[in-house]
Protein backbone atom coordinates (compact mmCIF):
# COMPACT_ATOMS: atom_id res chain seq x y z
CA UNK A 1 0.00 0.00 0.00
CA UNK A 2 1.54 3.51 -0.79
CA UNK A 3 0.95 6.87 0.75
CA UNK A 4 0.17 10.44 0.29
CA UNK A 5 -1.28 11.11 -3.32
CA UNK A 6 -0.63 7.13 -4.15
CA UNK A 7 -2.73 5.92 -1.59
CA UNK A 8 -5.14 3.01 -3.40
CA UNK A 9 -8.71 3.83 -3.72
CA UNK A 10 -9.42 -0.06 -3.66
CA UNK A 11 -7.29 -2.10 -1.42
CA UNK A 12 -8.59 -6.19 -1.86
CA UNK A 13 -6.14 -8.53 0.42
CA UNK A 14 -6.94 -12.55 0.18
CA UNK A 15 -10.59 -11.65 -0.57
CA UNK A 16 -12.83 -15.16 -0.17
CA UNK A 17 -16.49 -15.71 -0.77
CA UNK A 18 -18.29 -19.14 -0.70
CA UNK A 19 -21.78 -19.65 -1.62
CA UNK A 20 -22.91 -22.68 0.99
CA UNK A 21 -19.92 -24.94 -0.39
CA UNK A 22 -19.29 -23.55 -3.85
CA UNK A 23 -16.44 -21.16 -3.37
CA UNK A 24 -16.77 -18.10 -6.35
CA UNK A 25 -13.83 -16.18 -5.05
CA UNK A 26 -10.83 -17.95 -3.80
CA UNK A 27 -8.51 -15.50 -2.05
CA UNK A 28 -7.97 -12.58 -4.47
CA UNK A 29 -5.68 -9.27 -4.09
CA UNK A 30 -6.05 -6.03 -5.90
CA UNK A 31 -5.28 -2.89 -6.23
CA UNK A 32 -7.00 -0.01 -8.07
CA UNK A 33 -4.91 3.42 -7.92
CA UNK A 34 -6.59 7.17 -7.76
CA UNK A 35 -7.07 8.12 -11.30
CA UNK A 36 -7.12 5.22 -13.25
CA UNK A 37 -9.27 2.74 -15.23
CA UNK A 38 -8.83 -0.29 -14.51
CA UNK A 39 -10.28 -2.78 -16.07
CA UNK A 40 -11.88 -6.22 -14.70
CA UNK A 41 -12.26 -8.86 -16.78
CA UNK A 42 -13.15 -12.79 -16.41
CA UNK A 43 -15.26 -15.42 -18.26
CA UNK A 44 -18.81 -15.95 -16.91
CA UNK A 45 -18.68 -17.26 -13.52
CA UNK A 46 -15.44 -16.73 -12.78
CA UNK A 47 -16.26 -14.86 -9.35
CA UNK A 48 -16.48 -11.25 -11.57
CA UNK A 49 -19.87 -9.38 -10.47
CA UNK A 50 -19.49 -11.18 -6.82
CA UNK A 51 -16.23 -8.87 -6.59
CA UNK A 52 -17.47 -6.15 -7.99
CA UNK A 53 -20.44 -6.92 -5.54
CA UNK A 54 -18.64 -6.95 -2.40
CA UNK A 55 -16.87 -4.05 -3.83
CA UNK A 56 -19.71 -2.40 -3.76
CA UNK A 57 -21.30 -3.28 -0.48
CA UNK A 58 -23.94 -4.80 -2.12
CA UNK A 59 -22.43 -8.09 -0.84
CA UNK A 60 -21.22 -9.68 2.35
CA UNK A 61 -17.68 -11.31 2.52
CA UNK A 62 -16.65 -14.76 3.43
CA UNK A 63 -13.08 -13.93 4.16
CA UNK A 64 -10.51 -11.09 3.63
CA UNK A 65 -9.71 -7.75 3.97
CA UNK A 66 -11.67 -5.15 1.25
CA UNK A 67 -10.69 -1.61 2.06
CA UNK A 68 -12.69 1.04 -0.49
CA UNK A 69 -11.98 4.58 -0.13
CA UNK A 70 -10.79 3.92 3.29
CA UNK A 71 -13.55 2.05 4.47
CA UNK A 72 -14.96 -1.23 4.84
CA UNK A 73 -18.24 -1.02 2.01
CA UNK A 74 -19.50 -3.89 4.32
CA UNK A 75 -20.24 -1.25 7.22
CA UNK A 76 -20.21 1.82 4.48
CA UNK A 77 -22.04 4.48 5.56
CA UNK A 78 -24.28 7.23 3.94
CA UNK A 79 -21.16 9.40 3.42
CA UNK A 80 -19.23 6.73 1.35
CA UNK A 81 -22.35 6.05 -0.84
CA UNK A 82 -22.08 9.52 -2.00
CA UNK A 83 -18.72 8.90 -2.97
CA UNK A 84 -19.42 5.89 -5.04
CA UNK A 85 -21.01 5.34 -8.39
CA UNK A 86 -22.54 2.81 -9.28
CA UNK A 87 -23.91 1.42 -12.89
CA UNK A 88 -25.36 -2.41 -12.30
CA UNK A 89 -25.17 -5.06 -14.83
CA UNK A 90 -28.99 -4.41 -15.72
CA UNK A 91 -31.16 -1.82 -14.92
CA UNK A 92 -34.48 -0.83 -16.25
CA UNK A 93 -35.12 3.10 -15.68
CA UNK A 94 -38.74 4.38 -14.02
CA UNK A 95 -40.47 4.30 -17.79
CA UNK A 96 -42.74 7.40 -16.93
CA UNK A 97 -40.12 9.46 -15.90
CA UNK A 98 -38.30 11.73 -17.98
CA UNK A 99 -34.53 11.79 -18.57
CA UNK A 100 -34.16 15.16 -17.03
CA UNK A 101 -36.75 14.34 -14.24
CA UNK A 102 -34.61 10.81 -13.50
CA UNK A 103 -31.55 12.43 -13.43
CA UNK A 104 -33.65 15.09 -11.04
CA UNK A 105 -34.96 12.09 -8.58
CA UNK A 106 -31.30 10.82 -8.41
CA UNK A 107 -29.36 14.73 -8.01
CA UNK A 108 -32.02 14.92 -4.58
CA UNK A 109 -30.59 11.95 -3.03
CA UNK A 110 -26.98 13.41 -2.99
CA UNK A 111 -25.05 16.55 -0.78
CA UNK A 112 -22.95 17.94 -3.86
CA UNK A 113 -24.60 16.64 -7.58
CA UNK A 114 -23.54 17.53 -10.40
CA UNK A 115 -25.95 19.99 -12.99
CA UNK A 116 -28.46 18.00 -14.57
CA UNK A 117 -28.09 19.49 -17.72
CA UNK A 118 -23.84 19.34 -18.05
CA UNK A 119 -24.60 15.28 -16.79
CA UNK A 120 -27.25 14.97 -19.94
CA UNK A 121 -25.14 16.63 -22.31
CA UNK A 122 -22.37 15.01 -21.08
CA UNK A 123 -23.50 10.88 -21.81
CA UNK A 124 -25.45 12.79 -25.15
CA UNK A 125 -28.82 12.83 -23.80
CA UNK A 126 -29.52 16.28 -24.40
CA UNK A 127 -32.14 15.77 -27.21
CA UNK A 128 -33.78 13.13 -25.47
CA UNK A 129 -33.62 15.49 -22.24
CA UNK A 130 -37.44 15.61 -22.22
CA UNK A 131 -38.13 12.27 -23.54
CA UNK A 132 -39.76 9.24 -20.88
CA UNK A 133 -37.26 6.65 -20.27
CA UNK A 134 -39.35 3.84 -21.40
CA UNK A 135 -39.38 5.30 -24.70
CA UNK A 136 -35.32 5.64 -25.20
CA UNK A 137 -33.50 2.98 -27.23
CA UNK A 138 -31.25 0.48 -24.68
CA UNK A 139 -28.04 2.22 -25.76
CA UNK A 140 -29.71 5.29 -24.46
CA UNK A 141 -31.10 3.55 -21.17
CA UNK A 142 -27.47 2.63 -20.41
CA UNK A 143 -26.36 5.95 -20.85
CA UNK A 144 -28.75 7.44 -18.65
CA UNK A 145 -27.86 4.88 -16.15
CA UNK A 146 -24.23 5.99 -16.27
CA UNK A 147 -25.65 9.83 -15.78
CA UNK A 148 -26.88 8.47 -12.59
CA UNK A 149 -23.96 7.14 -11.24
CA UNK A 150 -22.43 10.36 -12.47
CA UNK A 151 -25.07 12.78 -10.81
CA UNK A 152 -23.68 12.85 -7.37
CA UNK A 153 -20.16 13.65 -8.52
CA UNK A 154 -18.98 10.34 -7.36
CA UNK A 155 -14.89 9.93 -6.76
CA UNK A 156 -14.80 5.96 -7.92
CA UNK A 157 -17.42 4.80 -10.34
CA UNK A 158 -18.22 0.99 -10.61
CA UNK A 159 -19.18 0.17 -14.01
CA UNK A 160 -20.22 -3.33 -14.47
CA UNK A 161 -20.47 -3.99 -18.45
CA UNK A 162 -21.57 -0.83 -19.13
CA UNK A 163 -21.18 -1.27 -23.22
CA UNK A 164 -23.39 -4.58 -23.66
CA UNK A 165 -25.95 -4.87 -26.22
CA UNK A 166 -24.79 -1.39 -27.81
CA UNK A 167 -24.07 -1.08 -31.29
CA UNK A 168 -20.64 -0.35 -32.65
CA UNK A 169 -21.26 3.63 -32.88
CA UNK A 170 -22.81 3.89 -29.48
CA UNK A 171 -19.89 1.70 -27.80
CA UNK A 172 -17.36 3.97 -29.47
CA UNK A 173 -19.38 7.25 -27.86
CA UNK A 174 -19.60 5.17 -24.39
CA UNK A 175 -15.89 4.92 -24.53
CA UNK A 176 -15.49 8.50 -25.16
CA UNK A 177 -17.98 9.51 -21.89
CA UNK A 178 -15.88 6.55 -20.29
CA UNK A 179 -12.28 8.38 -21.39
CA UNK A 180 -13.54 11.63 -20.22
CA UNK A 181 -14.23 10.45 -16.70
CA UNK A 182 -10.59 9.91 -16.24
CA UNK A 183 -10.29 13.65 -17.18
CA UNK A 184 -12.75 14.40 -14.33
CA UNK A 185 -10.16 12.92 -12.17
CA UNK A 186 -12.26 10.20 -11.30
CA UNK A 187 -11.32 6.46 -10.80
CA UNK A 188 -13.15 3.78 -12.75
CA UNK A 189 -13.71 0.41 -12.09
CA UNK A 190 -14.90 -1.39 -14.97
CA UNK A 191 -16.24 -4.70 -15.82
CA UNK A 192 -16.33 -5.92 -19.32
CA UNK A 193 -15.58 -9.25 -21.24
CA UNK A 194 -15.17 -6.63 -24.90
CA UNK A 195 -11.22 -7.11 -24.81
CA UNK A 196 -11.06 -4.42 -27.51
CA UNK A 197 -12.90 -2.32 -24.62
CA UNK A 198 -10.56 -2.78 -22.40
CA UNK A 199 -7.18 -2.05 -24.78
CA UNK A 200 -9.09 1.02 -25.60
CA UNK A 201 -9.63 2.55 -21.93
CA UNK A 202 -7.90 0.43 -19.34
CA UNK A 203 -4.75 2.11 -17.45
CA UNK A 204 -4.87 -1.26 -16.04
CA UNK A 205 -6.43 -4.69 -16.27
CA UNK A 206 -6.67 -7.72 -14.24
CA UNK A 207 -7.99 -10.32 -15.10
CA UNK A 208 -10.08 -13.12 -12.78
CA UNK A 209 -10.39 -17.33 -13.77
CA UNK A 210 -12.35 -19.59 -11.73
CA UNK A 211 -12.18 -17.41 -8.44
CA UNK A 212 -8.39 -16.16 -8.58
CA UNK A 213 -6.39 -13.75 -10.28
CA UNK A 214 -4.73 -15.03 -13.40
CA UNK A 215 -2.57 -11.86 -14.06
CA UNK A 216 -2.81 -8.21 -13.86
CA UNK A 217 -0.78 -4.82 -15.50
CA UNK A 218 -1.18 -2.48 -18.24
CA UNK A 219 -2.97 -4.00 -21.87
CA UNK A 220 0.53 -3.85 -23.41
CA UNK A 221 2.04 -6.04 -20.89
CA UNK A 222 -0.68 -8.24 -19.32
CA UNK A 223 0.69 -11.87 -18.95
CA UNK A 224 4.03 -10.64 -20.31
CA UNK A 225 2.60 -9.99 -23.77
CA UNK A 226 5.05 -7.59 -24.36
CA UNK A 227 7.85 -10.16 -23.98
CA UNK A 228 5.69 -12.79 -26.18
CA UNK A 229 7.18 -11.53 -29.50
CA UNK A 230 5.23 -11.35 -32.60
CA UNK A 231 4.01 -14.68 -34.52
CA UNK A 232 5.05 -15.20 -38.40
CA UNK A 233 2.90 -17.24 -40.21
CA UNK A 234 2.70 -17.93 -43.76
CA UNK A 235 1.33 -20.44 -46.17
CA UNK A 236 4.49 -23.23 -47.57
CA UNK A 237 3.56 -24.07 -51.04
CA UNK A 238 3.39 -27.97 -50.60
CA UNK A 239 6.11 -28.67 -53.17
CA UNK A 240 8.52 -27.54 -50.89
CA UNK A 241 9.12 -29.55 -47.59
CA UNK A 242 9.50 -28.01 -43.87
CA UNK A 243 13.21 -29.36 -43.82
CA UNK A 244 13.90 -27.18 -46.55
CA UNK A 245 13.35 -23.83 -44.51
CA UNK A 246 16.55 -21.34 -43.53
CA UNK A 247 17.60 -22.06 -40.09
CA UNK A 248 16.23 -19.17 -38.27
CA UNK A 249 12.70 -20.66 -39.12
CA UNK A 250 13.11 -24.20 -38.51
CA UNK A 251 11.60 -24.17 -35.02
CA UNK A 252 8.23 -23.44 -37.13
CA UNK A 253 5.88 -25.77 -36.72
CA UNK A 254 2.87 -26.47 -39.03
CA UNK A 255 -0.64 -26.18 -37.50
CA UNK A 256 -3.90 -28.10 -38.81
CA UNK A 257 -4.87 -25.66 -41.43
CA UNK A 258 -1.37 -26.22 -42.77
CA UNK A 259 -0.54 -22.73 -41.50
CA UNK A 260 3.25 -22.75 -40.99
CA UNK A 261 3.91 -20.77 -37.60
CA UNK A 262 6.88 -19.50 -35.37
CA UNK A 263 6.86 -17.36 -32.88
CA UNK A 264 10.18 -14.78 -32.24
CA UNK A 265 11.31 -12.06 -30.28
CA UNK A 266 13.40 -11.07 -32.92
CA UNK A 267 10.58 -10.31 -36.00
CA UNK A 268 13.21 -8.05 -38.19
CA UNK A 269 16.21 -10.43 -38.73
CA UNK A 270 14.07 -13.27 -39.19
CA UNK A 271 11.83 -11.95 -41.58
CA UNK A 272 14.77 -11.01 -43.39
CA UNK A 273 16.13 -14.49 -43.55
CA UNK A 274 13.01 -15.96 -44.89
CA UNK A 275 11.98 -13.40 -47.11
CA UNK A 276 15.69 -13.77 -48.51
CA UNK A 277 15.55 -17.22 -48.92
CA UNK A 278 12.14 -17.28 -50.40
CA UNK A 279 13.03 -15.38 -53.46
CA UNK A 280 16.17 -16.92 -53.84
CA UNK A 281 14.19 -19.94 -53.71
CA UNK A 282 11.95 -18.15 -55.59
CA UNK A 283 9.30 -19.47 -53.62
CA UNK A 284 6.17 -17.23 -52.93
CA UNK A 285 5.24 -17.23 -49.31
CA UNK A 286 1.31 -16.61 -49.62
CA UNK A 287 -0.72 -15.04 -46.70
CA UNK A 288 2.19 -13.59 -44.87
CA UNK A 289 1.81 -12.01 -41.71
CA UNK A 290 3.53 -10.69 -38.64
CA UNK A 291 1.76 -9.59 -35.37
CA UNK A 292 1.83 -9.77 -31.79
CA UNK A 293 -0.21 -11.65 -30.08
CA UNK A 294 -3.77 -9.15 -28.85
CA UNK A 295 -5.16 -8.65 -25.67
CA UNK A 296 -7.66 -10.98 -26.68
CA UNK A 297 -5.27 -14.11 -27.24
CA UNK A 298 -3.51 -13.23 -24.01
CA UNK A 299 -6.55 -13.26 -21.96
CA UNK A 300 -8.10 -16.34 -23.80
CA UNK A 301 -4.87 -18.21 -22.78
CA UNK A 302 -4.70 -16.96 -19.24
CA UNK A 303 -8.12 -18.12 -18.38
CA UNK A 304 -8.29 -21.01 -21.11
CA UNK A 305 -5.15 -22.52 -19.41
CA UNK A 306 -6.68 -22.09 -15.90
CA UNK A 307 -9.74 -23.79 -16.83
CA UNK A 308 -7.77 -27.24 -17.69
CA UNK B 1 -31.24 16.40 2.31
CA UNK B 2 -32.14 16.01 6.08
CA UNK B 3 -33.78 12.74 5.93
CA UNK B 4 -37.44 13.94 6.09
CA UNK B 5 -36.68 16.59 3.15
CA UNK B 6 -35.41 13.18 1.26
CA UNK B 7 -39.28 11.13 2.13
CA UNK B 8 -40.64 13.90 0.58
CA UNK B 9 -38.47 14.33 -2.42
CA UNK B 10 -38.63 10.33 -2.92
CA UNK B 11 -42.56 10.83 -2.43
CA UNK B 12 -43.38 13.97 -4.58
CA UNK B 13 -41.94 11.74 -7.52
CA UNK B 14 -43.40 8.68 -6.65
CA UNK B 15 -46.97 10.93 -6.59
CA UNK B 16 -45.64 11.76 -10.42
CA UNK B 17 -44.83 7.96 -11.28
CA UNK B 18 -48.32 6.84 -10.02
CA UNK B 19 -50.69 9.35 -12.21
CA UNK B 20 -48.71 8.95 -15.20
CA UNK B 21 -49.11 5.22 -14.98
CA UNK B 22 -52.43 4.59 -16.91
CA UNK B 23 -52.94 0.55 -14.93
CA UNK B 24 -52.16 2.35 -11.61
CA UNK B 25 -54.93 4.79 -11.93
CA UNK B 26 -57.29 2.33 -13.47
CA UNK B 27 -57.59 -0.13 -11.03
CA UNK B 28 -56.98 1.94 -7.85
CA UNK B 29 -59.20 4.77 -9.18
CA UNK B 30 -61.38 3.96 -11.94
CA UNK B 31 -61.79 0.15 -11.14
CA UNK B 32 -63.30 1.11 -7.34
CA UNK B 33 -65.79 3.93 -9.50
CA UNK B 34 -66.60 1.46 -11.80
CA UNK B 35 -68.40 -0.93 -9.33
CA UNK B 36 -69.81 1.90 -6.93
CA UNK B 37 -71.82 2.69 -10.35
CA UNK B 38 -72.45 -0.73 -10.97
CA UNK B 39 -73.86 -1.99 -7.41
CA UNK B 40 -75.60 1.60 -7.08
CA UNK B 41 -76.95 0.84 -10.80
CA UNK B 42 -78.20 -2.86 -9.76
CA UNK B 43 -79.52 -2.96 -6.80
CA UNK B 44 -80.40 0.96 -6.10
CA UNK B 45 -83.34 2.11 -4.48
CA UNK B 46 -83.41 -0.81 -2.02
CA UNK B 47 -83.44 -0.95 1.49
CA UNK B 48 -81.63 -3.56 3.42
CA UNK B 49 -84.08 -4.46 6.13
CA UNK B 50 -81.77 -6.35 8.50
CA UNK B 51 -79.58 -3.83 8.43
CA UNK B 52 -82.12 -0.55 8.56
CA UNK B 53 -79.76 1.47 5.54
CA UNK B 54 -80.26 1.44 1.87
CA UNK B 55 -77.86 -0.56 -0.70
CA UNK B 56 -76.03 2.90 -1.34
CA UNK B 57 -75.42 3.37 2.11
CA UNK B 58 -74.14 -0.08 2.45
CA UNK B 59 -72.03 -0.15 -0.86
CA UNK B 60 -69.80 3.24 -0.04
CA UNK B 61 -68.27 1.90 2.79
CA UNK B 62 -67.96 -1.42 0.95
CA UNK B 63 -65.94 0.47 -2.42
CA UNK B 64 -64.16 2.62 0.30
CA UNK B 65 -62.46 -1.12 1.82
CA UNK B 66 -61.92 -1.75 -2.02
CA UNK B 67 -60.36 1.64 -2.59
CA UNK B 68 -58.39 1.46 0.16
CA UNK B 69 -56.99 -1.98 -0.15
CA UNK B 70 -56.21 -1.56 -3.70
CA UNK B 71 -54.04 2.07 -2.84
CA UNK B 72 -51.78 0.37 -0.82
CA UNK B 73 -51.68 -2.94 -0.60
CA UNK B 74 -52.47 -4.04 -4.30
CA UNK B 75 -50.83 -0.65 -6.08
CA UNK B 76 -48.12 -1.16 -3.95
CA UNK B 77 -47.19 -4.75 -4.06
CA UNK B 78 -47.38 -4.43 -7.54
CA UNK B 79 -45.28 -1.72 -8.31
CA UNK B 80 -42.42 -2.53 -5.46
CA UNK B 81 -42.03 -6.58 -7.37
CA UNK B 82 -41.63 -4.24 -11.08
CA UNK B 83 -39.35 -1.92 -9.51
CA UNK B 84 -37.04 -4.73 -8.03
CA UNK B 85 -37.07 -6.85 -10.84
CA UNK B 86 -36.46 -4.15 -12.98
CA UNK B 87 -32.97 -3.63 -10.45
CA UNK B 88 -34.27 0.04 -9.54
CA UNK B 89 -34.64 -1.03 -5.83
CA UNK B 90 -31.13 -2.23 -5.68
CA UNK B 91 -29.81 1.01 -7.79
CA UNK B 92 -31.18 3.05 -5.15
CA UNK B 93 -29.55 1.14 -2.33
CA UNK B 94 -26.33 1.83 -3.77
CA UNK B 95 -27.36 5.69 -3.21
CA UNK B 96 -27.23 7.87 -0.10
CA UNK B 97 -30.59 7.62 -0.02
CA UNK B 98 -31.82 5.80 3.48
CA UNK B 99 -33.70 3.01 2.67
CA UNK B 100 -36.46 4.08 5.64
CA UNK B 101 -36.73 7.48 3.09
CA UNK B 102 -37.36 5.46 0.28
CA UNK B 103 -40.23 3.49 2.48
CA UNK B 104 -41.95 6.67 3.50
CA UNK B 105 -42.25 8.00 0.17
CA UNK B 106 -43.91 4.92 -1.22
CA UNK B 107 -46.21 4.60 1.50
CA UNK B 108 -46.81 8.23 1.87
CA UNK B 109 -47.97 8.08 -1.39
CA UNK B 110 -50.21 5.00 -0.92
CA UNK B 111 -52.16 6.59 2.07
CA UNK B 112 -52.61 10.17 0.22
CA UNK B 113 -54.61 7.77 -2.97
CA UNK B 114 -56.27 5.89 -0.45
CA UNK B 115 -57.51 9.25 1.35
CA UNK B 116 -58.49 11.21 -1.62
CA UNK B 117 -60.39 7.63 -2.96
CA UNK B 118 -61.89 7.82 0.45
CA UNK B 119 -62.99 11.54 0.19
CA UNK B 120 -64.14 10.99 -3.52
CA UNK B 121 -66.21 8.07 -2.82
CA UNK B 122 -67.87 9.29 0.18
CA UNK B 123 -68.89 12.69 -1.87
CA UNK B 124 -70.13 10.57 -4.85
CA UNK B 125 -72.43 8.45 -2.39
CA UNK B 126 -73.61 11.83 -1.20
CA UNK B 127 -74.18 13.77 -3.89
CA UNK B 128 -75.71 11.23 -6.04
CA UNK B 129 -77.07 8.24 -4.26
CA UNK B 130 -77.99 10.75 -1.60
CA UNK B 131 -75.88 8.57 1.44
CA UNK B 132 -75.32 10.61 4.74
CA UNK B 133 -71.53 11.39 5.46
CA UNK B 134 -70.02 10.40 8.77
CA UNK B 135 -70.06 13.39 10.84
CA UNK B 136 -70.19 12.43 14.66
CA UNK B 137 -68.42 9.18 13.34
CA UNK B 138 -65.76 11.30 11.30
CA UNK B 139 -63.07 9.85 14.12
CA UNK B 140 -64.10 6.23 13.57
CA UNK B 141 -63.66 6.95 9.75
CA UNK B 142 -60.10 8.96 9.87
CA UNK B 143 -58.19 5.77 12.60
CA UNK B 144 -60.03 3.27 10.10
CA UNK B 145 -57.98 4.87 7.68
CA UNK B 146 -54.95 5.33 9.39
CA UNK B 147 -55.01 1.58 10.81
CA UNK B 148 -56.01 0.39 7.38
CA UNK B 149 -53.36 2.00 5.50
CA UNK B 150 -50.48 1.01 7.93
CA UNK B 151 -51.74 -2.94 7.93
CA UNK B 152 -52.14 -3.12 3.97
CA UNK B 153 -48.90 -0.97 3.43
CA UNK B 154 -47.11 -3.40 5.73
CA UNK B 155 -48.91 -6.57 3.94
CA UNK B 156 -48.07 -5.23 0.90
CA UNK B 157 -44.61 -5.27 1.63
CA UNK B 158 -44.05 -8.04 3.22
CA UNK B 159 -46.40 -10.25 -0.15
CA UNK B 160 -44.00 -8.39 -2.54
CA UNK B 161 -41.52 -10.63 -1.26
CA UNK B 162 -42.91 -13.94 -1.54
CA UNK B 163 -43.59 -12.70 -5.41
CA UNK B 164 -40.97 -14.12 -7.30
CA UNK B 165 -41.20 -12.31 -10.54
CA UNK B 166 -43.10 -9.27 -12.16
CA UNK B 167 -45.39 -11.34 -14.58
CA UNK B 168 -46.14 -13.48 -10.73
CA UNK B 169 -47.32 -9.66 -9.46
CA UNK B 170 -51.11 -9.59 -10.80
CA UNK B 171 -51.94 -12.75 -10.91
CA UNK B 172 -50.96 -13.54 -7.00
CA UNK B 173 -51.80 -10.33 -5.65
CA UNK B 174 -55.77 -10.74 -7.15
CA UNK B 175 -55.84 -14.15 -6.34
CA UNK B 176 -55.46 -12.93 -2.66
CA UNK B 177 -57.69 -10.07 -2.57
CA UNK B 178 -60.60 -10.63 -5.15
CA UNK B 179 -61.96 -13.71 -3.08
CA UNK B 180 -61.87 -11.62 -0.03
CA UNK B 181 -63.87 -8.69 -1.52
CA UNK B 182 -67.09 -11.67 -2.01
CA UNK B 183 -66.15 -13.28 1.11
CA UNK B 184 -66.39 -10.20 3.37
CA UNK B 185 -69.50 -8.43 2.21
CA UNK B 186 -67.54 -5.79 -0.15
CA UNK B 187 -68.84 -7.11 -3.24
CA UNK B 188 -72.16 -8.74 -2.11
CA UNK B 189 -74.26 -7.61 1.06
CA UNK B 190 -73.11 -9.42 3.99
CA UNK B 191 -76.99 -10.25 5.20
CA UNK B 192 -76.66 -12.45 1.83
CA UNK B 193 -73.74 -14.50 2.86
CA UNK B 194 -73.79 -17.69 5.10
CA UNK B 195 -72.98 -17.45 8.66
CA UNK B 196 -69.79 -19.98 8.07
CA UNK B 197 -68.64 -17.87 5.36
CA UNK B 198 -68.75 -15.02 7.20
CA UNK B 199 -66.59 -17.14 10.04
CA UNK B 200 -64.15 -17.68 7.74
CA UNK B 201 -64.10 -14.10 6.42
CA UNK B 202 -63.42 -12.86 9.86
CA UNK B 203 -60.01 -14.47 10.28
CA UNK B 204 -58.93 -12.17 7.62
CA UNK B 205 -58.35 -8.14 7.73
CA UNK B 206 -60.41 -7.06 4.96
CA UNK B 207 -63.28 -8.53 6.80
CA UNK B 208 -63.24 -6.22 9.71
CA UNK B 209 -61.77 -2.72 7.69
CA UNK B 210 -65.11 -3.29 5.86
CA UNK B 211 -66.95 -3.36 9.31
CA UNK B 212 -65.09 -0.34 10.69
CA UNK B 213 -65.79 1.45 7.90
CA UNK B 214 -69.67 0.49 7.61
CA UNK B 215 -70.09 1.84 10.83
CA UNK B 216 -69.08 4.88 9.98
CA UNK B 217 -71.77 5.85 7.75
CA UNK B 218 -74.42 3.39 9.13
CA UNK B 219 -76.69 6.45 10.77
CA UNK B 220 -77.80 4.40 13.81
CA UNK B 221 -73.84 3.88 14.95
CA UNK B 222 -73.84 5.95 18.01
CA UNK B 223 -70.76 7.70 19.91
CA UNK B 224 -67.19 8.25 17.60
CA UNK B 225 -67.80 5.28 15.58
CA UNK B 226 -64.95 3.74 16.57
CA UNK B 227 -64.60 -0.53 16.62
CA UNK B 228 -62.01 -0.96 18.86
CA UNK B 229 -61.84 -4.43 18.68
CA UNK B 230 -62.23 -4.73 14.94
CA UNK B 231 -59.44 -2.11 14.46
CA UNK B 232 -57.13 -4.15 16.48
CA UNK B 233 -57.64 -6.94 14.91
CA UNK B 234 -56.89 -5.34 11.37
CA UNK B 235 -54.01 -3.59 13.48
CA UNK B 236 -52.52 -7.60 14.74
CA UNK B 237 -52.53 -8.21 10.75
CA UNK B 238 -50.33 -5.09 10.23
CA UNK B 239 -47.72 -6.00 13.07
CA UNK B 240 -47.32 -9.28 11.34
CA UNK B 241 -46.85 -7.81 7.86
CA UNK B 242 -44.55 -5.47 9.02
CA UNK B 243 -42.38 -8.64 11.23
CA UNK B 244 -42.67 -10.73 7.95
CA UNK B 245 -41.73 -7.29 5.36
CA UNK B 246 -38.77 -6.81 8.15
CA UNK B 247 -37.29 -10.02 7.32
CA UNK B 248 -38.30 -10.93 4.19
CA UNK B 249 -38.44 -7.61 1.93
CA UNK B 250 -35.46 -7.58 -0.68
CA UNK B 251 -33.79 -4.89 -2.50
CA UNK B 252 -32.32 -6.91 -5.34
CA UNK B 253 -34.53 -8.62 -8.08
CA UNK B 254 -34.83 -12.33 -7.31
CA UNK B 255 -34.93 -13.06 -11.23
CA UNK B 256 -31.27 -14.58 -12.12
Amino acid sequence: MGSGAEQAVITVAGLEKTYGEKPAVRGIDLEVLPGEIHAFLGPNGAGKTTTVEILEGYRERSGGEVSVLGQDPAHADRAWRARVGVVLQECRMEPKLTVRETLRLYAGYYPAPRSVEETVDLVGLGEQADVRAGRLSGGQQRRLDVAISLIGDADLLFLDEPTTGFDPSARRHAWEVIAGLRDLGKTVFLTTHYMDEAQALADRVTVIADGRIVATGTPDDLGGRQQAGSEISFLLPQSIAAGELPAAVASAISDRNGRTRLRTSEPTSVLNELTGWALQRGVELQQLEVRRPSLEDVYLELTGEHER
Amino acid sequence: MSGAALAIHQFRYDQRIFWRNPAAVFFTVMFPLIFLFLFAGLFGNQQIEELGVSVETYYVPGIITLAVVSATLVSLTMSLVIAREAGRLKRFRGTPLPGWAFIAGRVGNAIVVAAMMVVLVSLIGAVLFGVDLPTHTLPGLLLTLLVGSFTFCSLGFALSAAIPSEDAAAPITNATVLPLYFLSGVFIPETEIPEGVLHFADLFPIRHLFECFFAAFDPATAGAGILWGQLAFVAAWGVAGLLIAVRAFRWAPREH
